[in-house]
C-alpha cells in the first residue's frame, strides 16, 4: 500500500508538471496550441481540378505537380503554416479532383485567389527604334482586319519598348537577393540554356541602350546594358520592398498551372469571429469541467475527489496530446473535448457502482476496489470500441471539419479509458487501505447513503 | 422491476416519439443548410448604429430576390445566397453600406457539387457505422446465444440507436433550423456514444446469464433481465448526467458555430440514455417471450 501511495504521489506531481508545461509554453508563446482556420481566422479554399486534358495515365502526376506549383505560390505569401492537399472524390457521380487550400491568417478572399490564381508575365523588352514619344496612335483604315483592329501595327512607334521572345518561360530559377552595396531587395534570374543564347544576344545587340523587364504588362525595371551578358544570369533592380521581392521570386518559380482550375468553395472567417469561438469554447469547456466535478463530488464522496483528479489529469494530459502531436483544434474539436470530459467520468462511475456493489455484498475494501476494477473493464472496453468505430469511420469519411472533431474524440476515449483504469486505480488503491471503519465506509458510499 | 412491468407504457412513448419525428422529417422536411445545397453566407457585424432586419432584407433582395437574412445577436447580420461570385459580392457589400457601416466577419461559398459530396458522405457515414455497431454487438455478446441468439442484441441495438438518432432529427425538422454539417458529426457521434449505454446493460445481462442461467442458483429470463436494469441503473443515469452537463455547458456557454452539435447530441444522449435503460432490456424480455410462445404453440401442434 506505501508502493501505491508513492506512485500515487509521484503522477499527481507529473500532473502537475506537465500542466505547468502546457500553461508555461503558452503563456511564453514558446509552443502554442496550433489552432484550425476558424478559430484563428483564415481563408478556405477548394478548387476542383480539370483533368478531362490529360491522358489518363498522367493524371495522378499533372495533379501532385498543381499542388507543387500551388504551393509554392502559397508559400510565396509567407504563411508558415499553409496547408495545400489533394482530394479525390467519386461521391458526385464522376470522379473529381480537388485541391484544398488552407490560409491561416489571411481573411482577404481576393488577395489569396490572386496570388494563387496568377502566372506572372516576365517579359524582357528593348528599345523601340520607331519611338517618337510625340507619335499619336493612329488607326488607319487598312489596319482594321476581319472587323479587328490590329493594333500592334496602330502602336507602331508609339510604345517606348518592343518585344524581344524572351520571356519568364525560358527561366530556369528565381532567387531572393540583396544588393552587395545598397542592401536593396533584387531578384536574381537563371535562364535555361535557350533564354541564355536569347539574352546573351539581346545585350550584345543592344551595349549603351536600356533593356526593360515588364512583370504582367508593367515595366519594373529598365536597367542600362554595359557588355554582352553571358551565362545567364540577370537582377532585377526593381523598387522593392523585401516582401515583394520575395513574392515575385515565389511566383517566378511556381510557373504555370499544369490543368486549369476553377473555384468550387470559399470560406473566410475573420479574426474576432474565431477569437470569439475560442473564448466561448474555453468558457463552455471550464464551466462544464467544473459542474462534473462538483457533480461527482457531491454524489460520489471521495471517490469522486479522485475521479475529479483523474478528470483534471486526463485534461492536461489531453491539452498535452494536442499541443505536441500536435493536433490542430477546431471549433468543432473543442466541441469533441467538452464532450469526451462528460464521457471521460463513465469509466470511474461504472468502477465506483461496482466497487459499491461489492461493499454491500460484504466484501472489504480492498477486495472491493480490484473487483470493481476488474468486473466493470469488460464493459468499459466494450463500450469504447464502439465509441471508437464512430471515430474512425468519422474520420475516414469526414471533411476537414469533421476529421477535426473525430481526432479529438477518438483521442479522448482512448486516453479517458487509460487514465480511468490507471490514475483512478492507483489513487483508490492509495487511499482505500485494506480495512474499512465507519468514516471510511461513509466516504466510500454514495448518493443520500449513509 | 416496474420498467418491466410497465414497459408497454415506455415503448408507447418511444413509439409516439418516433412516429411525431418522423412526421415532421417527412411532412415539413429539414431546412437544409448552404453544406448541403450549395450556396454563399455573408455574416456581417454592424459597427455603429443598427438597422432593422427588414431594412436589411429589404436591401439585400433588391439585388438578390431569393436570398434570406437573419439577425444574429444584436449587431451581426447572416445573408445566404444562391452560389456568389466575388464581383457579385462586392457589389452585394457596396449596397448595403447605404444602411449602415459593417465589417464583414465571415464568407463562406460552397459549390453544389461540394454539398452534393457532403450529403452522399453523410448517408455512407450513417450506414457504415450502423453497420460496424451491429457486428461488434453481436460479437461481443458472442458467448451468450441462450435464450436469446446473439445477433438479436445487434439488431436490437440498432432498432434504439434509431429511435436515438430519428428524435433529434425530428426536432430539427419540425423547429426548422439549418441543419449543416455538424448537425451530422452529432448524429454520427450519437451512435456510437449512446450505444455505450445499452452495452453496459447489454453487458451486466451477460454476466448476469452466465451466473443464473440452469445450475441450481437459475433465475427465469426475465428476472435476469430485470436484475441486470436495477444494478446498472444508477450508473446509466450518472453517466449520462455528466455527458448532458457538458452538453449544457456547450450550448448555453459554448460558440455559435458548434450549437447545432450540441444541441443534437443534446438530445440523442438524452433519448439515448431513455432507450437503453427502458427501451433496449425489455425488448429482450419481449422477443424472448414471443420466441417461447412460438415454440409452445408449435409443440402442441
Amino acid at each position: 500500500m506505501w508502493k501505491q501511495r508513492i506512485i500515487a504521489v509521484i503522477l499527481l506531481a507529473a500532473a502537475v508538471g506537465l500542466g505547468f508545461l502546457v500553461y508555461n509554453t503558452e503563456m511564453k508563446k514558446t509552443k502554442t496550441f496550433r489552432l484550425g482556420l476558424d478559430l484563428s481566422g483564415g481563408t478556405h479554399l477548394v478548387y476542383n481540378a480539370d483533368v478531362s486534358g490529360v491522358p489518363q495515365a498522367q493524371v495522378t502526376d499533372s495533379l501532385s505537380t498543381l499542388r507543387e506549383v500551388i504551393e509554392k505560390r502559397v508559400n510565396g505569401l509567407g504563411i508558415s503554416e499553409a496547408t495545400v492537399t489533394n482530394e479525390t472524390t467519386t461521391l458526385t457521380g464522376t470522379r473529381e479532383y480537388r485541391l484544398v487550400v488552407d490560409l491561416p491568417g489571411i481573411t482577404d478572399v481576393q488577395k489569396a485567389l490572386d496570388i494563387i490564381g496568377q502566372t506572372p508575365l516576365l517579359e524582357f523588352k528593348i528599345e523601340n527604334p520607331d519611338f517618337d514619344p510625340n507619335k499619336q496612335l493612329v488607326v488607319t483604315p487598312d489596319m482594321i482586319k476581319d472587323g479587328q483592329i490590329d493594333l500592334s501595327q496602330a502602336m507602331q512607334g508609339s510604345m517606348p519598348f518592343i518585344q524581344t521572345g524572351l520571356t519568364g518561360q525560358y527561366l530556369e530559377s528565381a532567387t531572393l537577393e540583396f544588393n552587395p552595396t545598397t542592401s536593396a531587395p533584387t531578384v536574381g534570374l537563371q535562364f535555361d540554356a535557350e533564354g541564355s543564347k536569347k539574352f546573351e544576344e539581346i545585350t550584345k545587340n543592344n551595349i549603351g541602350k536600356s533593356v526593360a523587364i515588364y512583370l504582367d504588362g508593367e515595366p519594373i525595371s529598365t536597367p542600362m546594358v554595359n557588355e554582352a551578358i553571358s551565362g545567364g544570369r540577370a537582377v532585377i533592380n526593381g523598387d522593392f520592398t523585401p516582401e515583394e521581392a520575395r513574392q515575385l521570386v515565389g511566383r517566378l518559380n511556381s510557373g504555370a498551372l499544369p490543368v486549369p482550375v476553377t473555384l468550387v468553395s470559399t470560406e473566410s472567417i475573420g479574426p474576432t469571429l474565431g477569437a470569439d469561438a475560442l473564448r466561448a469554447g474555453m468558457h463552455a469547456g471550464l464551466i462544464g469541467l467544473i459542474a462534473i466535478m462538483v457533480l461527482l463530488v457531491i454524489w460520489y464522496r471521495l471517490p469522486g475527489l479522485i475521479a475529479s483528479v483523474s478528470l483534471l489529469a486526463y485534461s492536461i494530459i489531453m491539452l498535452a496530446l494536442f499541443k505536441y502531436i500536435p493536433v490542430t483544434l477546431t471549433s468543432a474539436g473543442i466541441a469533441g473535448f467538452i464532450i469526451s470530459l462528460g464521457m471521460a467520468v463513465d469509466a470511474n462511475i461504472l468502477i465506483f457502482e461496482r466497487m459499491k456493489e461489492e461493499l454491500r455484498a460484504g466484501k472489504g475494501l480492498k477486495d472491493a476496489i480490484s473487483e470493481g476494477f476488474d468486473r466493470a473493464w469488460t464493459s468499459i472496453r466494450d463500450g469504447n470500441i464502439s465509441s471508437m468505430l464512430s471515430a474512425i469511420i468519422l474520420f475516414m469519411f469526414g471533411t476537414t471539419l469533421i476529421k477535426g472533431f473525430a481526432i479529438v474524440f477518438g483521442l479522448g476515449v482512448l486516453i479517458s479509458m487509460l487514465s480511468a483504469i490507471t490514475i483512478s486505480r492507483i489513487f483508490l488503491k492509495a487511499i482505500g487501505g485494506s480495512r474499512a471503519g465507519r468514516i471510511k465506509q461513509f466516504l466510500f458510499s454514495s448518493g443520500l447513503s449513509q | 422491476m416496474f420498467i418491466l412491468r410497465f414497459k408497454k407504457i415506455f415503448f408507447a412513448l418511444a413509439i409516439i416519439l418516433v412516429i411525431g419525428s418522423l412526421a415532421g422529417i417527412i411532412v415539413k422536411g429539414f431546412n437544409w443548410g448552404i453544406d448541403f445545397t450549395g450556396g454563399s453566407v455573408i455574416e456581417i457585424q454592424y459597427t455603429a448604429a443598427v438597422p432593422s432586419s427588414a431594412q436589411v432584407s429589404a436591401t439585400v433582395k433588391t439585388l438578390l430576390p431569393d436570398a434570406s437574412v437573419q439577425q444574429v445577436g444584436e449587431k451581426g447580420f447572416l445573408i445566404r445566397t444562391a452560389v456568389l461570385t466575388q464581383i457579385e459580392k462586392d457589389e452585394l457589400l457596396k449596397n448595403i453600406t447605404s444602411t449602415g457601416e459593417f465589417t464583414e466577419k465571415r464568407f463562406n461559398t460552397i459549390g453544389p457539387s461540394v454539398g452534393k459530396e457532403l450529403r452522399t458522405k453523410s448517408i455512407i457515414s450513417i450506414i457504415l457505422i450502423s453497420i460496424a455497431i451491429t457486428l461488434f454487438v453481436a460479437f461481443a455478446f458472442r458467448s451468450i446465444s441462450r435464450p436469446i441468439a446473439s445477433w438479436k442484441y445487434g439488431v436490437i441495438v440498432i432498432t434504439v440507436l434509431l429511435h436515438d438518432i430519428i428524435i433529434p432529427a425530428g426536432f430539427f425538422a419540425w423547429s426548422g433550423i439549418q441543419v449543416d454539417t455538424l448537425f451530422v458529426v452529432g448524429i454520427l457521434t450519437i451512435l456510437g456514444v449512446s450505444v455505450n449505454d445499452t452495452i453496459v446493460v447489454f453487458d451486466r445481462i451477460r454476466e448476469n446469464l452466465t451466473r443464473f442461467h440452469g445450475g441450481k442458483n437459475a433465475l427465469p429470463f426475465t428476472e435476469i433481465i430485470g436484475k441486470s436494469i436495477s444494478e446498472t441503473f444508477t450508473r446509466s443515469i450518472m453517466t449520462s448526467v455528466t455527458v448532458l452537463l457538458a452538453l449544457l455547458a456547450l450550448v448555453i456557454f459554448g460558440p455559435e458555430s458548434t450549437r447545432n452539435l450540441s444541441i443534437t447530441m443534446f438530445l440523442g444522449m438524452f433519448f439515448g440514455t431513455y432507450s437503453s435503460i427502458f427501451v433496449a432490456a425489455p425488448l429482450l424480455v419481449v422477443w424472448n417471450n414471443w420466441q417461447e410462445n412460438r415454440a409452445l404453440t408449435q409443440g402442441k401442434k
